[in-house]
């Protein structure tokens, strides 16, 4: 089973079947979880989810970086980027289900 | 945002939801996220980001106290990368 692609509706199925909501109810709940998620982190607030891990913002400031084709330098704005933290149950998990 | 008011949340917004239900869905979701990857699976949420697991390989490691020279295994570690969207309304986008 190992090197597949879940998607929001391999997640939305596993609601489908742990919850005994309709198909379309279930997509819908995913849709949200992830969108207050992306809210919140919009908002500029980190989401800490216990047991999952962590989202973290993290401001950059402006560089300088090289267009490495062309050896070019172009100026990179400053940036806001995500950064994620798995928590030690996620690692552990990870680490041990793929282990052979 | 902690994982309690991610459950508030989406209970407020669906109040024919028990409160005991918002969590299992909740949890289900991060459950499944976890079980795909130790699985050696992806999980991909187009607009969101993906989780993937990446291996790292056995390498010679160094204990930083004594300075001796330790066998560190190959392993497997959980990544997120930033879906696009996302990265785009993170910046004003």
């Amino acid at each position: 089973m190992a090197d597949q692609t879940l998607t929001r509706l391999d997640l939305a199925e596993s609601v489908f079947r742990e919850v005994g909501l309709s198909r379309n109810e279930s997509a819908d709940l995913v849709e949200g979880v992830l969108q207050h998620i992306s809210d919140a982190l919009v908002r500029g607030e980190s989401v800490k989810i216990s047991s999952f891990g962590t989202f973290n913002l993290r401001d950059k400031t402006a560089r300088v970086g090289r267009n490495p084709k062309t050896g070019e330098e172009v100026p990179i704005t400053p940036r806001r980027v995500l950064s994620f933290r798995p928590s030690h149950v996620m690692k552990d998990k990870v680490s041990s289900g793929n282990k052979r | 945002m902690i994982r309690s008011e991610l459950v508030d949340k989406i209970a407020a917004e669906n109040p024919h939801l028990y409160q005991r239900d918002v969590e299992l869905i909740v949890a289900t979701i991060f459950d499944e996220i976890i079980d795909a990857m130790a699985n050696g699976d992806r999980v991909e949420l187009r607009g969101f980001g993906s989780f993937s697991v990446k291996k790292r390989e056995a390498r010679i490691g160094r204990n930083p106290r004594t300075g001796e020279s330790v066998q560190v295994e190959e392993k497997y570690v959980p990544f997120f990368k930033t879906g696009k969207l996302l990265r785009d309304r993170l910046n004003g986008g």
